[in-house]
């Protein structure tokens, strides 16, 4: 056994813990462990660039972006923005958790690509999250959040869509992970039904979507704090003013 | 008749066009990134053409191109780049209304069709939709539709979209590839061995006849070898072989159906809590202009963890009988 191809593991932890730039790290770690693996630089290259050719669908994103900019200009944001707005007894941690709930429900039937942060948490969720807030009991009396607590919302949206997706797509039957499960045991002389392999991703779910809305919920209640003693601590230096 | 390759068409011109913005602003590391990434997509069948057929030159070639782009990462600076002025989109906002949902809808929506209906689709006896993934040529399909209604809505000249498209790719600027280059990664550490070396180490180190132990190894060994490569399916086969079927299923009788949709989620916990997983973690932190590229990392550690926790008790509860 051959373990200096490990060598390509350590670089780019290496390089993630230096902040070097990721692209330049993850491109020669493979360099270097393709080295390790006594593998020639023609041989190498050409290995390079058959696995990024044939992983093109991994940009296939972009063709979006178009769209989402287009409405940008025309202000879908403010739109999303006003609308959500007008909804009563709105909060942040009710949308979230409805959010989760439809990405998670969604993504059992198959239904994976109808979401996901360049199709819906950049246009939809993360500024409707944000008005969201700022109309949440307990937070609007605060006034317009702050730039750093915007981006701790954005964030937690952006995770949101994650675990509703991670945590759904595996109960669905032709999912490429169902399969690959299925695959991999054939390969090994044992039979399964897809449907055996999706119906035990079910208590995973249920358990994701408990634990994520619970932490929706106390993420709220630590941003009403928070937001609570930066009042009291501005109050109290204008009163030393 | 549609295949995905005229969607990487598109998609390469789209490129080539954010290209030539950036030379025409003089940033050069930019516009030759860009119009590189199109030349390799535009000519991407061609290349795997020929590596099929036994000719590895424009495979190296591919390959030289993929460092070049890395190099150019180094010298690409993220800036935001200007929008139209908040005036202008808001009066536009309350001008158009609910009708500015529509075409950001249309995307799922056609997506959705495509998948469901699109085989039925013939034409003059083939069928609309060739080879490839259906679900990608119906994203990509659905996004030119949208693109298309889009510019019916807003009333703007189309290279507008075009234009407001780039400005978007260059907010993310190289975080863009990096789905890319990770997913080219697993692919030659596949070709150099790592994931033997992996398994063997491990399974060299535990101790195989706790069942606990074994339960341990592989979920744990499942969240680490994910949080390395950047991706769960990565590990699953490599972790699977080297301590789930030898020890886990044929030492210690588990369920193998309930193993490994346990053991592949077990992996998901990992994917949450990793940079390698750019498309999830990085990409997000960029396209929401978060400062922190971790910022979204960081929130979701504390849903992984007690999750993983709870997978490791079910992997123990439920799969041995």
């Amino acid at each position: 056994m051959n373990y200096w191809p490990l060598l390509g593991v350590a670089w780019v932890v290496v390089g993630f813990v230096l902040r070097a730039n990721p692209v330049i790290v993850v491109v020669s770690a493979g360099l270097v462990s393709g080295l390790a693996a006594g593998k020639s630089m023609p041989e190498l290259l050409a290995v390079i660039g058959d696995s990024f050719i044939s992983n093109r669908a991994l940009l296939m994103f972009a063709v979006t972006l178009p769209t989402i900019g287009l409405l940008e200009r025309a202000g879908l944001r403010e739109h999303a923005l006003q609308w959500i707005a007008r909804w009563r007894g709105l909060t942040l941690a009710r949308l979230l958790v409805v959010y989760l709930a439809a990405r998670q429900g969604l993504s059992t039937l198959g239904l994976i690509d109808i979401a996901g942060h360049a199709q819906t948490v950049r246009p939809l969720l993360a500024p409707m999250s944000e008005s969201a807030a700022n109309r949440t009991p307990g937070l609007q009396e605060h006034g317009p959040l702050p730039r750093e607590e915007i981006q701790r919302v954005h964030a937690l949206a952006a995770a949101t869509d994650n675990v509703g997706r991670f945590f759904g797509e595996d109960v669905f039957l032709a999912f490429g992970a169902v399969l690959l499960i299925q695959g991999f045991y054939a390969e090994h002389g044992i039979q399964l039904e897809p449907l055996q392999i999706a119906l035990w991703a079910i208590p995973t779910a249920i358990a994701a979507f408990v634990i994520h809305a619970a932490r929706i919920v106390f993420f709220q209640r630590g941003l009403a704090r928070r937001m609570g003693s930066r009042k009291s601590s501005r109050m109290a230096s204008h009163a030393v003013d | 008749m549609l295949s995905i390759e005229h969607f990487y068409i598109v998609l390469a011109l789209f490129l080539f066009f954010a290209g030539g913005s950036n030379l025409r602003e003089r940033r050069y590391a930019h516009a030759a990134f860009w119009s590189l990434l199109g030349v390799l997509f535009a000519t991407g069948k061609l290349v795997l053409a020929a590596s099929k057929a036994g000719n590895p030159l424009p495979s190296q070639l591919a390959g030289a191109a993929v460092i070049v782009l890395a190099l150019l990462a180094t010298r690409m600076r993220r800036e935001h780049i200007a929008e139209a002025p908040e005036a202008q989109r808001q009066a536009s906002a309350s001008r158009l209304g609910h009708r500015l949902f529509v075409p950001a809808l249309l995307i799922p929506a056609i997506t959705v069709l495509i998948v469901l209906f699109g085989k039925y689709i013939v034409i003059f006896g083939t069928p609309l939709f060739g080879e490839g993934s259906i679900t990608l040529i119906g994203l990509a399909l659905a996004c030119v539709l949208a693109a298309l209604a889009a510019v019916v809505v807003t009333g703007e000249r189309p290279i507008r979209a075009a234009s407001e498209g780039r400005r978007l790719l260059d907010t993310m600027g190289w975080a863009a590839l990096l789905p890319l280059v990770l997913a080219t990664l697993g692919g030659v550490f596949a070709a150099s061995g790592v994931g033997d070396a992996v398994a063997s180490i491990v399974s060299a180190v535990i101790p195989a006849d706790s069942r606990v132990a074994c339960v341990l190894a592989y979920g744990l060994g499942m969240v680490v070898f994910t949080m390395i490569m950047g991706n769960a399916f990565a590990a699953f086969p490599v972790m699977t072989a080297g301590i789930g079927l030898p020890l886990l299923i044929q030492q210690h009788g588990a369920a193998p159906a309930i193993l490994g949709s346990l053991g592949m989620l077990t992996g998901y916990c990992g994917t949450l809590m990793t940079p390698m997983a750019a498309n999830f973690n990085l990409v997000p932190a960029a396209l929401l202009e978060l400062d922190d590229p971790n910022a979204v990392i960081r929130v979701q550690i504390a849903t992984a963890l007690p999750l993983l926790a709870v997978n490791l008790l079910l992997m123990y509860w439920l799969a041995f009988k």
